[in-house]
């Protein structure tokens, strides 16, 4: 059957390579220029737990994965008993019946079809380890999709060649076991994806490109404390830190960890942090630090679901508010959330400029799901991230006396120099200080300082760009939402708007600040709104509320650890009257 | 790296500052006859000893009297958070290591508050100078009892005597992989001067606790009670300030006295030698308008 789009699973125990397989998979299929996203699932433990890795391939645009399995992969028992409600009519289960009962399966689901491979006779005949079952696994699913085995050898190669020759060949037979052994099996294809445009894509997570804007931004010193879902990032920056001088600091704590970041930016390196909730609760004092001695910083949060530890490997959107407020006292920062990696790679690009510019914090939030997701994309143009250091001074000419690092000046915004320069001695104050950063108390300086950093705020407004509008202006319901649900939310419009109700989308990837006057308008316009978001208390109505008075009634919410299906947005807002 | 000649200044010959040179346009708002001052002139000096402009220095102060000095010494200053002054510090040493970087801080800043940050830039040997001012009590909180006060030190937050035993600054510099660890007094500044110097030069990380009256707080640990108690190490016979054992077992074994003076010194590998990516220049001298990640990008295909 010729299909535009199809829907594979593999599930199987922790410790099996699941992940690997998962990515292999997207990756054959980048290669040749389709579509993909994926999503994987996996408890917070190394090995015995259970984990899916779930592709979604297309000819054309997607924008989320799909709740409906065309082909899953069953490597235990588990696998079945989970997952087979998803397989959608007509499918696939690819078992081993020496690993999985399928009796009781077999009678409640007539409508699928059952291949049995023996994952692991074939691996025992072929003297293999193990864990190398998920590659027959590999093999067995392109047979049935009539797919390049030849591209699958390729991908395999290069994910293994790190480890030898012999593990790659050996990992390249077992795949080749299992291609043969369904093609003598089975006659015709399950399914034939349609034939795109062969020209490759990128696959790659948000965590993947934040990382790749922030070297072409010229990061040059990244820290970070492991803390899932945002660990890639720190593994992404220690291999690159040679070829591209950067450094890059696993410290002892969250709370080192944006300090150095503090220090390393105020002696001139662009400096990047990223964490996870706890962490960034953890560096919430020094983000004031980087706030009152004007440090530009860069702070990624992956969120996941709190509080505590909660669910280390899991998505949510809480900790919005939490960002947009963090820290004690009063002070300017930006928070951005993008909505996917394309906006991950240029906004952290972005966020670098206005740190600098600004000599701010600047957030940038994503959440399990984004970080750790892939997704096929063009080659990013690199050259459309620009670097404006603002005023930053390579040298000074003035030698009277001590360097003014704080000058009251117009826009609040006060050159700051390359520490180690001459003339430009001063202290950087965490205590309240004056314009050459000795420590002042007075009164009317105070004032002065407080509404100098605050003054920034009116060049920074006119870089924020205004929340985007996707689909119809005429539209009958307005979505307004952020961050990661952007791809869901789209994907359920696209099926939406074929029907009768029109539906578009206010996608905010600036929280903080900017200008409401431009949205309280379309708040009025639109006839009915309704926020969709990955939290119970519905944060982005708060900050809307709290920003222009306007009440958001209506709400899709989800806070089970999970991302929004598409499928679960449309009842929603087929629910909306 | 004072060793090594900055390309900042023309030369040695043309120096001719003084160490009223590195003093600000504000007073030190210390009490009278505070330890902070020894050390303040102790450290000036050192500057104009050792050659350096105040513009090829970075201090990094944490929180507490000592902190305050930020205010009083003219070089480039970071005024951290109670207890961040290590980790700051750090971040700017590895953004320029051609800076020399001295970090002032408290005995609560560094082994209360700061103590992760203590125990873990001790075994990094990054090429730093850590001063610790130790008067054993919280002295700009208006006196309460610190991590290194003495057992049954009665102050407003121990009114019936401290109950746990003192962390030993040394000590736990020592155990924690310092390549540097002295101890001074800042009521002989002569002496203090010396193993500043020393610690300056030192290539790697170089710990000082420097036994700090406080003469407002701490009516227990006087200028008279450490000049009965310390003894130089450099008196001693046969110390071999090499040997860590030796040096764990001197500090163990003070029973009512306290020795000063390098107590420890080796040369190892310093962090920044590990970072292939500094060797040529500093992180912050390499141009970032156009960094090319067509490589990079490449990987995801």
């Amino acid at each position: 059957m010729k299909v535009s789009n199809l829907t594979w699973k593999i599930g199987g125990e922790a410790g099996y390579g699941i992940m690997s397989t998962g990515v292999i998979f997207s990756r054959i299929f980048t290669k040749k220029g389709y579509f993909v996203i994926d999503s994987n699932e996996y408890p917070s433990l190394i090995r015995g737990g259970h984990n899916t890795y779930t592709v979604r391939v297309s000819s054309n645009q997607i924008f989320s994965i799909d709740k409906d399995i065309n082909i899953l992969v069953a490597l235990n028992q588990e696998t079945l008993t989970l997952h087979q409600e998803e397989a959608t009519y007509g499918g696939y289960i690819i078992y081993d019946e020496d690993v999985c009962d399928i009796k009781d399966i077999k009678r409640a689901r007539k409508d699928i079809n059952y291949i049995m491979v023996p994952f692991s006779k074939i691996i025992s005949e072929l003297g293999a380890p193990k864990v190398m079952i998920n590659n027959i696994s590999l093999g067995a699913s392109v047979a049935l999709l009539n797919y390049d085995m030849e591209i699958l050898k390729n991908v395999i190669k290069d994910n293994f060649s790190r480890k030898g020759t012999e593990i790659v060949d050996l990992n390249i037979r077992s795949s080749e076991l299992g291609y043969k052994y369904v093609k003598q099996k089975i006659k015709t294809a399950s399914y034939e994806l349609e034939i795109v445009n062969p020209v490759g894509k990128m696959l790659l997570t948000g965590n993947d490109a934040v990382f790749l804007g922030a070297v072409r931004a010229g990061c040059k010193f990244y820290a970070a404390y492991p803390m899932t879902p945002s660990s890639s990032i720190l593994h992404s920056f220690a291999s690159a830190e040679g070829d591209y001088n950067i450094v890059t600091k696993h410290a002892e704590d969250e709370i080192a960890v944006i300090n150095m970041a503090i220090g390393a930016s105020f002696a001139g390196a662009r400096s990047m942090v990223a964490t996870s909730g706890g962490g960034f609760s953890l560096m919430n004092e020094g983000l004031s630090s980087a706030a009152i001695t004007e440090t530009p910083i860069v702070v990624v949060l992956c969120q996941r679901p709190a509080p505590a530890t909660g669910l280390p490997t899991w998505t949510e959107q809480g900790d919005m508010l939490f960002a947009v407020h963090a820290s004690h006292g009063e002070f300017l920062r930006v928070v951005i959330a993008p909505g996917d990696p394309e906006e991950c790679f240029y906004l952290t690009g972005k966020a670098f400029n206005l740190a600098d510019k600004y000599q701010i914090p600047v957030i940038i939030m994503l959440d399990k799901y984004l970080s750790e997701s892939h997704f096929s994309y063009e080659k990013f143009d690199f050259k459309k991230i620009a670097v404006d250091r603002g005023k930053l001074l390579t040298a000074v000419k003035n030698k009277s006396g001590e360097y003014k690092r704080y000058s009251d000046t117009e826009d609040g915004i006060s050159p700051r120099v390359i520490v180690g320069i001459e003339n430009g001695i001063h202290i950087a104050n965490s205590d309240e200080h004056n314009e050459k950063g000795y420590s002042e108390e007075d009164a009317y300086n105070r004032k002065i300082m407080v509404d100098k950093r605050f003054r920034k705020i009116k060049k920074l407004i006119e870089e924020i760009p205004p929340p985007k509008i996707y689909g119809p202006a005429d539209a009958e319901i307005t979505i307004w939402s952020w961050g990661s649900c952007k791809g869901p939310i789209l994907e359920a419009m696209s099926i939406l708007n074929q029907k009768e109700k029109k539906v578009n989308l206010v996608h905010f990837t600036f929280l903080y600040p900017f200008d409401y006057e431009s949205i309280a308008g379309v708040i009025e316009e639109s006839n009915k709104n309704v926020v969709v978001e990955n939290n119970k208390t519905s944060q982005l109505s708060k900050l809307i509320m709290m920003n222009t008075g306007h009440k958001i009634k209506n709400k899709i919410l989800k806070y089970s650890g999970r991302q929004f299906l598409s499928g679960e947005i449309i009842s929603g807002i087929e629910k909306i009257e | 790296m004072a060793s090594k000649k900055n390309k900042n200044r023309s030369s040695k010959e043309d120096y001719n500052l003084k160490p009223g040179d590195f003093n600000t346009e504000r007073r030190p708002t210390w009490c009278l006859g505070c330890g902070n001052y020894g050390i303040w002139n102790s450290l000036k000096k050192t500057f104009v000893e050792l050659g350096l402009m105040p513009h090829e220095i970075l201090i990094v102060y944490g929180i507490g009297c000592s902190g305050n000095g930020a205010n009083f010494i003219k070089t480039y200053a970071f005024h951290a958070l109670h207890g961040r002054a290590l980790p700051v510090a750090t971040g700017a040493k590895l953004a320029n290591h051609k800076l020399n970087v001295i970090i002032m801080g408290g005995d609560g800043d560094g082994v209360g508050i700061g103590g992760n940050h203590f125990i873990h830039t001790c075994r990094r040997n990054i090429n730093m100078t850590y001063l610790m001012h130790n008067n054993k009590v919280y002295g700009l909180t208006t006196g309460q009892t610190s991590p290194t006060s003495d057992r049954g030190f009665k102050t407003k937050s121990t009114p019936g005597g401290v109950l746990e035993k003192p962390v030993d600054p040394v000590l736990l510099a020592l155990v924690s992989g310092a390549t540097y660890v002295a101890r001074g007094f800042a009521g002989t500044t002569g002496h203090l001067m010396e193993i500043i110097k020393k610690a300056i030069k030192h290539e790697g990380f170089s710990f000082i606790d420097i036994l700090q009256p406080c003469v407002t707080f701490n009516k227990q640990n006087t200028y008279d009670f450490y000049r009965e108690k310390i003894y130089n190490v450099d008196e001693l016979k046969d110390y071999n300030r090499s040997n860590l054992s030796e040096a764990i077992n001197m500090e163990l074994k003070e029973e009512g006295k306290i020795p000063v003076g390098i107590i420890y010194q080796v040369k190892e590998p310093t962090y920044e030698d590990g970072l292939k990516q500094i060797e040529r220049k500093p992180l912050v001298d390499h141009i970032i308008t156009d960094v090319d990640i067509n490589k990079l990008l490449n990987n995801y295909y």
